[in-house]
């Protein structure tokens, strides 16, 4: 028996995310065992959660007893820029009904860059493509997480240091920001703005700050930009 | 069972979040999608946020002192490990290890 195809194409397609999906899932669910919850717990948020980042921030704000406000404001943060990586797909997803809903649901980083960026053979159905590489993109993470807790709760091993992958994600993202943008401004710029709201401003609520921040230099910079006889919104 | 529902309330809280962020453009912003101010946001706040998470990170060992040398030494590998093979999983695990090795063997 052989694939289809559309489902060859899918599971070629999604190699890569399964490379990357695996081991970070694993390493959210060795780390989410430290809290010495059931593992079945990590596959849940696996797979009604399905946020990289956000699954690793909430392990940290679990274990810090953080209440179900700072919960739902830390997530959000988290997760804005998925506001501005959403906005080219308004047109593009072809799927309607219970299909769209869930390929919003499962917009991930990594999806959002296979749905764009690969070319289709004319004889593929183009929402089916999507569709399936959500699909699959979170199996390989809900596998990941899964492995990960339960390997956690079994064996015993040293895992002090292992939260340095959520800073080593942002880092390798940070550097895809700059391949592609090529433009060194919005960085140094969040760089002066980061550590001067740390230092000089807030240290507990350096990000909601930090990013509200941004958003004002980024409006004064887009005004002064435009003269006052231009477009109006 | 108090643990259940309090894992249950956290995990149904942050699916809703996460999916709202999701969403959203799609729910609201369908119809201005091509306003030139969200073109620009679009455009920077990415990188910004992205810078703004690393030191978000380490927010609570940011102190200009000894102690930060590691995980800087480790951001560092991780760029160089990236830079040389832009292979995000080569990257984050050799950073990952090392940061580990460090602390297990008591660096930092």
């Amino acid at each position: 028996m052989s694939l289809s195809p559309l489902n060859a194409l899918v599971l070629r397609t999604s190699l890569p995310v399964m490379f990357g999906y695996l081991p970070l899932g694993a390493a959210f669910g060795v780390l989410f065992s430290e809290l010495d919850y059931h593992w079945l717990y990590a596959t849940a948020m696996g797979l009604f959660i399905y946020a990289g980042a956000g699954q690793f921030l909430a392990v940290g704000l679990l274990a810090n007893q953080a209440t179900l406000t700072e919960m739902a404001v830390a997530t959000l943060l988290i997760n804005s820029r998925h506001i501005f990586y959403g906005l080219s797909l308004i047109s593009r997803m072809p799927n309607r009904g219970w299909r769209r809903l869930y390929q919003i649901f499962g917009l991930t980083d990594e999806t959002y860059s296979l749905i764009t960026a690969t070319p289709l053979p004319a004889d593929i159905d183009r929402g089916q493509f999507q569709l399936r590489i959500t699909a699959v993109n979170q199996l390989y993470w809900v596998i990941g997480c899964t492995l990960g807790a339960w390997l956690g709760s079994q064996l015993e091993f040293n895992t002090a240091g292992i939260a340095f992958v959520l800073p080593a994600l942002f880092m390798v993202l940070t550097i895809e920001q700059y391949k592609h943008l090529r433009d060194m401004r919005p960085f140094i710029a969040a760089l002066l703005i980061g550590f001067g709201t740390l230092l000089l401003i807030s240290r507990e609520q350096m990000l909601l700050i930090a990013i509200l921040l941004s958003l004002s230099v980024l409006m004064m910079q887009y005004a002064a930009h435009r003269s006052p006889r231009g477009p109006e919104a | 069972m108090n643990e259940f529902w309090h894992l249950s309330s956290v995990i149904a809280l942050l699916a809703g979040v996460t999916f709202l962020t999701r969403a959203l453009p799609f729910m609201v912003l369908g119809r201005v999608a091509d306003h030139p101010l969200l073109e620009h946001l679009g455009r920077f706040l990415p990188p910004i946020v992205m810078v703004l998470l690393v030191i978000y990170s380490f927010k609570n060992d940011v102190a200009f002192s000894l102690d930060f040398l590691p995980e800087l030494g480790c951001l560092l590998l991780v760029t160089a490990l990236h830079l040389a093979f832009r292979q995000a999983l080569i990257s984050i695990v050799g950073g990952t290890a090392m940061y580990m090795l460090l602390m297990q063997i008591g660096v930092g």
